[in-house]
């Protein structure tokens, strides 16, 4: 641990990522506190309005003001990447350590459901989900994991393949110990470093895939403050008043970038070979 | 190589009927009575009755997977519930569309991210390289509706112009459908490029690295020689893969392309139908879509026993 934060300190491009989503974390927690209005408070007499002194980032098409939705918009993104990319992973990983460890019919049974999972584009999965489910914060949530679950689950399962084949784990098996015990304190800890890399990944992907979805109507619905939702609806807009699009969108960038930049430095840092 | 491909493509079939019981049995276990939310409200207990007996909805649903799964088989994907109109003509007309757009911006990722990753490869750790790098990955960050809606936004306050709406085909006007097609094509382009020009790079310094090309240096071949004969064709199969893998991005990226400039697309038409609640409509194409990318990945496949020859499918 103590070697994974030093090589990150010296990873300058790694750190700047880091701090990037440190700081977007930090505007989903505090958000009541660093936001200057309610994400929903409307100034009627201030409809549309540049940005000033009293609204940073102006306000839109209901003067509402752009800075404290984005700042609660943060936290509706934060949530969304958390909770969609802990059903995939987890489901990922419980499914990947199953397959991966007893193979034969059972991985057979996993991994072809997983194939057809794989066989739809990802955005047109996640909307055909929504479309079930219904939109809303929740249902994308679960849309969103249940996308990601065949990558966590062939990650997993590749990587316990090859786990397997190493000696301590015949040992293991040849001393009796429950193959409980051996996939939950012999492989799993092994298998750790590409699954924190695709969760990384995946954290930038869901918060992409939400704000895809709620810019096309099936996500985060009005007036929840969700970056893709201040996109959307500032298009109608957005030749008198471009602040309403630019602010939501520089905010999607910016974390995205961040996860990357960070994503980038982890998988370097995480890789054996590059030690 | 014959073989291989008719193993190939039987394997698919499980896979396609897999795709098509999720699709199906998802669209069933929607709450709500499905003729009612087509009808609305306001619909006689005779009209629903009516619309329940013309697309079979009164039946088990093995029964209506069956009759559907069957007439996908002949190539009748049914009626859309909301127009009656038949569903394949309209998917295939809507398809030409979607597939230009792709192949476009497919072709336009290509031209930007491979000479850029080779040259960040041949400049390694120089401050171009970093550049090079800053831009592919904000490439890959930046939403594809993000950008669509900036570039808009851009066109019509610095150019007062605004992309053409609807959709001429290639042959009855190249100029139009360039005009139409070509900004949406950059806007998919771009999110693409960013990805392949990340792996170009980082293959192509795999390759560099390996004996054979300090060899073919040695042998005093320009470095013209080195990148484009040697290290490029051997760097292609990790650049493939990603292709390949984009691809799908591509396809799920014109669902929302298709919406922001107003393209008569197969997106649109998915988004539509999910929007009405048109479920016919919806598993139709969204079974075509996966059909699509499952045969992509294959020709990648495919293509990688060419680029590599000392791959050999048995």
């Amino acid at each position: 641990m103590k070697s994974f934060f030093k090589r990150l300190k010296n990873d300058k491009v790694g750190l700047v990522g880091c701090i990037g989503i440190l700081l977007v974390v930090i505007l989903g927690i505090l958000a009541p506190s660093i936001a200057p209005y309610k994400p929903e408070q409307m100034f009627t007499e201030h409809i549309m309005e540049g940005p000033s002194g009293k609204f940073i980032f102006g306000t839109d098409e209901f003067g509402r003001d752009i800075f404290s939705r984005i700042v609660y918009g943060a936290k509706v993104s934060l949530q969304v990447g958390v909770i969609a990319v802990g059903i995939g992973s987890i489901g990922g990983l419980v499914f990947g350590l199953i397959a991966g460890y007893f193979q034969g019919v059972v991985d057979q049974v996993i991994m072809r459901v997983m194939d057809v999972l794989f066989a739809f584009p990802d955005i047109l999965l996640a909307l055909t989900i929504v479309a079930v489910l219904g939109p809303s914060l929740t249902n994308t949530m679960i849309a969103i994991g249940i996308v990601f679950m065949p990558v966590f689950t062939r990650i997993v399962r590749g990587s316990v393949i090859s786990v397997k084949e190493n000696e301590y784990i015949t040992n293991a098996v040849a001393i009796g110990v429950s193959p409980f015990a051996i996939i939950f304190r012999h492989i799993t800890p092994n298998i750790m470093a590409p699954f924190i890399v695709q969760i990384t990944l995946g954290l930038s992907g869901a918060i992409l895939t939400e704000a895809a979805l709620s810019f096309l109507g099936l996500g985060v619905q009005p007036p929840n403050p969700s970056w893709g939702v201040m996109l959307n609806a500032s298009r109608t807009y957005m030749e008198f008043a471009p602040w309403t699009i630019l602010f939501p969108a520089g905010a999607i960038v910016f974390t995205i970038f961040c996860f990357n930049l960070f994503g980038d430095s982890l998988r370097d840092i995480l890789d054996p070979q590059l030690k | 190589m014959f073989t291989y491909i008719v193993r190939r493509l039987l394997m698919l079939i499980p896979v396609l009927f897999g795709v098509s019981i999720f699709i199906f049995f998802v669209m069933r276990v929607v709450p709500g009575d499905v003729a009612q939310t087509i009808l609305g409200t306001d619909a006689t207990p005779a009209a629903l009755a009516q619309l329940r007996e013309n697309f079979g909805l009164n039946l088990p649903l093995y029964q209506q997977y069956l009759n559907w799964i069957g007439g996908v088989l002949t190539g009748d994907f049914g009626e859309s519930m909301r127009t009656g109109k038949a569903i394949l003509p309209d998917i295939l007309t809507r398809f030409k569309l979607t597939f230009e757009l792709t192949l476009i911006a497919a072709v336009i990722s290509w031209i930007i991210s491979i000479p850029l990753g080779i040259i960040a490869a041949t400049k390694r750790n120089s401050k171009t390289d970093f550049g090079l790098r800053i831009v592919s990955l904000l490439g890959v960050s930046v939403p594809n509706f993000a950008l669509a809606t900036v570039i808009i936004l851009v066109l019509s306050l610095y150019f007062s112009y605004s992309p053409p709406v609807g959709y001429v085909g290639f042959f009855e006007n190249p100029i139009k459908n360039l005009e139409i097609i070509i900004i949406p094509a950059i806007v998919l382009g771009t999110s693409m490029a960013g990805a392949v020009m990340r792996m170009t790079r980082s293959s192509i310094l795999e390759i560099l690295r390996q004996d054979f090309i300090r060899t073919i240096r040695a042998k005093g071949a320009k470095e013209k020689v080195v990148i484009f004969q040697h290290a490029l064709k051997n760097a292609m199969i990790p650049i493939l893969t990603i292709i390949g893998l984009q691809i799908g991005t591509l396809l799920g990226g014109t669902v929302i392309i298709e919406q922001i400039f107003s393209l008569p697309g197969l997106g649109q038409l998915v988004l539509t139908a999910i929007t009405q609640r048109d479920f016919m409509v919806v598993q139709g194409s969204v079974l075509f879509i996966a059909f699509i990318f499952v045969m992509i990945n294959l020709l990648v496949d495919l293509l990688y026993s060419y680029l590599d020859p000392r791959i050999s499918y048995k």
